[in-house]
């Protein structure tokens, strides 16, 4: 069952064309990546679909949970049960980790805060009150941010290059909670350029060039991908002998 | 006016508990209006205080080597709409000696309310002083505040010194401190003020890093929202060798706030070494953004972030 539906989405930003006529469907429960090159507008569908600043000069429609919305801000989409992880995330000068961890719920329960960082592999005693700002790592942060995600138990999760600026176990740490989510029913979307994320996804998405260009269960996805596209031979003109659409 | 009330009133006003301060190792003076309501003292710690209709002087010395080590309390406030309170302090703290002091300063009905502060402070030989300035105002936004000081730092004295408005209203706020840091002093001044409405703030923190080695940091975290207006002067300046400084103003103008934020760093030996950094605007977007697709509203997401500068 589609719990997100992409219908014929298409954006320009300032005038130029970058992404064109994307339909997708999100099933209920399962682990999705949206794959491609650098310059693919993988990052860019992701965003649009949270409804970011800067990617709201679309045509097409957005469906979450069969609600239209394609015209909501950012934080209704939120409310549905949408949330987004950036591939690098900000910084909060003086927030502490349990403000930010908890910032998704109106009561402040600290239980949920320490759960979600023992979760994510991180001891709650050295972190609930230090600042999420530049004292802490790249791959700290991305845990942190990680854990603020499961503290608002959203019902999707789309996660900008999750392998981005962290360490080998940390990644292990993430596809183990990516696991987890599945297994409790939330539905993920991995946007990466990484074969090692990309194992992790049951259904992919390629993108080439601001358009889907394949859409299959990930193993079939996994060697085109890896043969065609590591690194990209056309300079994002997709390879049409093996555009497999649908 | 004063005899009305009492220490309990302003802790109350001040929002800090009263039995937490009322022990016999922690020393208080708690000043309503022009009169002294409370007061105790550690050994090592003279206070001297002399009542005047116009305003209340407050001669403290903390003898050569005394280390006060739990801060001692003070409590500054007028709890009536309306009223002019004018603290004149002189203190001395003698070498190698320490002592924290934290100020709450409460103002809880303010319509019409002046607090005028004028310090001079002389920190001696390695001896240090920390003072953190707590303000609760109510949210009238009736009291001009005008705290100024001078303060004198002799050699590897450690001076400390925090203002924080960011319950109630601001109203009028005038700022107005100067240190000069002798030979290895180490200066610390921070300002966070969270101003609304047509709050008006004004900070000028001067730092003069005159001795070899001296060091200072200057730190303002200011918010403007809705038409409230902040103009921040940070000056350091540096003739000492080896003098090390730094200016760090950061501020977040949202709605129709304006604030004007001026570092001046002066350096006149060559082996002096002053940095500044600057930040005005409203908060980051992608901060902003990461908050709403956690579910707050933002204006919710603003006040976090908010909130946590400030804090």
């Amino acid at each position: 069952m589609g719990i997100l539906k992409i219908k014929d989405l298409s954006l320009k930003i300032d005038g130029k064309q970058i992404l064109s006529n994307v339909s997708i469907d999100i099933w209920k429960g399962h682990v999705h990546a949206i794959v491609g090159p650098n310059g693919a507008g993988k990052s860019t569908l992701a965003s649009t679909i949270m409804g970011l600043e800067g990617y709201h000069d679309i045509s097409g429609k957005i469906f979450f949970k069969d609600k239209d919305i394609t015209k909501m801000s950012i934080d209704k989409r939120a409310k549905l049960g949408i949330t987004f992880g950036w591939q690098e995330p900000a910084r909060y000068e003086g927030l502490s980790v349990l403000d930010f961890v908890l910032s998704s719920k109106k009561t402040k329960d600290i239980k949920i805060a320490k759960k979600s960082l023992k979760k994510v592999g991180l001891n709650p005693k050295e972190y609930l009150h230090r600042a999420v700002d530049k004292t802490l790592s790249g791959g700290e942060r991305k845990k942190i941010e990680l854990a603020s995600i499961l503290s608002m138990d959203p019902d999707l999760i789309m996660l900008d290059e999750p392998d981005s600026g962290i360490d080998v176990s940390t990644l292990e740490k993430m596809f183990e909670v990516i696991k987890e989510l599945k297994r409790k029913g939330t539905t993920i979307v991995l946007i990466t350029h990484s074969l090692a994320v990309l194992r992790q996804a049951e259904h992919a998405f390629l993108m080439c060039h601001g358009e889907i260009i394949q859409k299959a269960v990930a193993e079939k996805i996994i060697p085109y991908f890896e043969n065609k596209c590591i690194p990209c031979p056309h300079k994002n003109e997709p390879d049409e002998t093996v555009v497999l659409n649908g | 006016m004063d005899n009305d009330f009492s220490t309990k009133d302003l802790s109350k006003a001040a929002g800090i508990s009263h039995s937490e301060v009322d022990k016999p190792d922690i020393a208080r003076l708690f000043i309503h209006h022009h009169k002294v309501v409370g007061s105790h003292l550690v050994p090592g710690l003279k206070i001297d205080t002399s009542e005047r209709k116009d305003g209340i002087k407050i001669n403290m010395t903390l003898k050569k080597g005394t280390k006060i080590r739990k801060p001692v309390q003070m409590c500054f406030g007028m709890i009536p709409k309306e009223g002019r309170q004018h603290i004149i302090i002189n203190a001395n703290i003698e070498d190698n000696s320490h002592i924290d002091l934290i100020a709450h300063c409460a103002f809880p009905n303010a319509v019409k309310v002046e607090h005028i502060m004028d310090a001079k402070i002389s920190v001696g030989k390695n001896a240090s002083y920390s003072y953190f300035e707590r303000h609760v105002h109510g949210d009238k936004g009736g009291i001009k505040v005008v705290p100024k000081a001078k303060i004198k730092l002799s050699e590897n004295a450690k001076f400390k010194t925090e203002f924080e408005l960011l319950k109630g209203r601001v109203g009028l706020i005038d700022i107005d401190y100067e240190v000069f840091c002798d030979k290895k002093s180490v200066l610390e001044m921070m300002a966070r003020i969270n101003g609304k409405k047509d709050d008006i703030i004004k900070i000028r923190e001067t730092g003069h890093l005159n001795g070899e080695h001296s060091r200072g940091v200057l730190t303002s975290r200011v918010a403007a929202r809705d038409k409230a207006n902040a103009e921040i002067y940070s000056k350091l300046t540096a003739s000492g060798s080896y003098a090390r400084g730094h200016v760090d103003c950061k501020e977040i103008v949202q709605d129709d706030g304006v604030v004007s934020a001026v570092p001046i760093v002066e350096v006149n030996n060559p082996k002096a070494h002053i940095t500044h950094e600057a930040s005005l605007g409203s908060v980051d977007s992608k901060q902003l953004q990461t908050l709403m697709a956690r579910g707050l509203s933002e204006d919710d997401a603003t006040d976090l972030i908010i909130q946590g500068l400030l804090s």
